[in-house]
């Protein structure tokens, strides 16, 4: 069974090669840390990303690791060099089988 | 006895007046990050919560197999003006919107309610409240409504729980002041359902209320109960004339 969510993601659909491009991404989670009780005493198991990918043109350019103290619907806001035009992927993992993807294109001139 | 009541009335105006003219957003009150977090629908996570609303808009439920689609139109922008009326009476009960919503699922389209605070209501709240962002609050005093709205004033005024504080005196007479390290607001229900930092999630403004009368360690109102819209009421329109925000962002 595979989880899945809303993402969301911001940058840049043009660029000047070699310039500096700022990445926004977001994704729809709980990240519940795996310390809460609930009103009947009983823990709430954890449920929380634990990577975060990005793929340029299938080169791994950032990578990103979540932990329980990272707060809800976590964003992350990264820059990369546009160096070619292409796709950017973006891809988050997490437990149960939590798995969202993502993906931008970039034209670079 | 009629000249007191004469200052009385004259001091009113002036009271009402004044804090007319400096009515403020709790917007107001934030870090830079925090609205931008607000203003920037790229970086404010309530917009999934907006999100998921339009689907569960399309999403044909209950006996009747019919969606909020079917009789409100498809259009994202069908409710826009709807939030900044509510609440208000609706054949003879005062209603929220969240208590519209789901007068709407039992009676149109035959199905059950949702719960308060449930993500679906949230989501089809801010669905709707969101389309009328930018808007004037246009709560107003009618014959109909003015008697919720007097038990409002009464409940804002109300001294309660074990700190014997009512509304009135935090978020009027020291909004502004510091209640430990952040300001007091003004409680302008300007951008519920918001996505409270605190909560790492979407609330409602019963929940926000229901925080309050915690803190002051009083019986919480029920959500859903007469005594909570009545209170919603007298604090939407306090705030009449003010711009919605919804989706709002704060600490």
């Amino acid at each position: 069974m595979s989880k899945t969510s809303r993402t969301s993601i911001t940058m840049p659909t043009e660029a000047k090669k070699n310039t500096v491009i700022e990445i926004r991404a977001i994704a729809q989670h709980d990240m519940e840390t795996g310390f809460r009780y609930t009103e009947a005493g009983k823990l709430v198991p954890r449920d929380i990303i634990h990577f975060f990918t990005c793929r340029y043109n299938n080169v791994e350019v950032f990578k990103a690791e979540f932990h329980p103290g990272t707060g809800a619907n976590p964003l992350i806001i990264f820059t990369t060099i546009a160096t070619e035009s292409g796709t950017l992927q973006f891809e988050w993992q997490g437990d149960g089988g939590y798995e969202a993807v993502n993906q931008s294109q970039i034209t670079v001139t | 006895m009629k000249a007191l009541s004469v200052f009385t009335f004259l001091l009113a105006i002036l009271c009402s007046a004044t804090s007319f003219a400096a009515r403020q957003s709790s917007y107001e009150l934030m870090t830079p990050e925090n609205q931008a977090m607000q203003d920037d629908p790229n970086l404010n996570p309530a917009q999934f919560w907006v999100m998921d609303g339009q689907s569960l808009w399309h999403e044909k439920a209950g006996k009747g197999n019919i969606s909020c689609a079917s009789c409100h139109g498809e259009s994202k922008s069908a409710m826009r003006g709807v939030a900044v009326q509510f609440p208000k009476m609706v054949q003879g009960k005062l209603q929220t919107l969240e208590g519209q919503i789901n007068q709407c699922r039992v009676t149109k389209q035959g199905a059950s309610q949702l719960a308060y605070e449930s993500k679906e209501l949230l989501a089809l709240t801010v669905f709707v409240a969101s389309q009328s962002k930018g808007l004037l609050i246009a709560v107003q005093e009618t014959s109909a409504n003015k008697a919720s709205l007097l038990k409002g004033r009464q409940w804002f005024n109300t001294r309660m729980g074990q700190l014997n504080l009512s509304c009135a005196q935090c978020h009027e007479e020291r909004a502004g002041l510091k209640l430990g390290g952040s300001f007091i607001p003004q409680g302008h229900p300007t951008a519920y359902p918001i996505y409270r930092l605190e909560w790492q999630g979407l609330g409602s403004l019963q929940r926000r209320l229901r925080n309050c009368m915690s803190g002051v360690r009083a019986q919480q109102f029920e959500y859903g109960s007469p005594e909570m819209a009545q209170l919603e009421l007298f604090l939407m329109w306090r705030a009449q004339g003010m711009p919605l925000e919804s989706p709002g962002v704060r600490p």
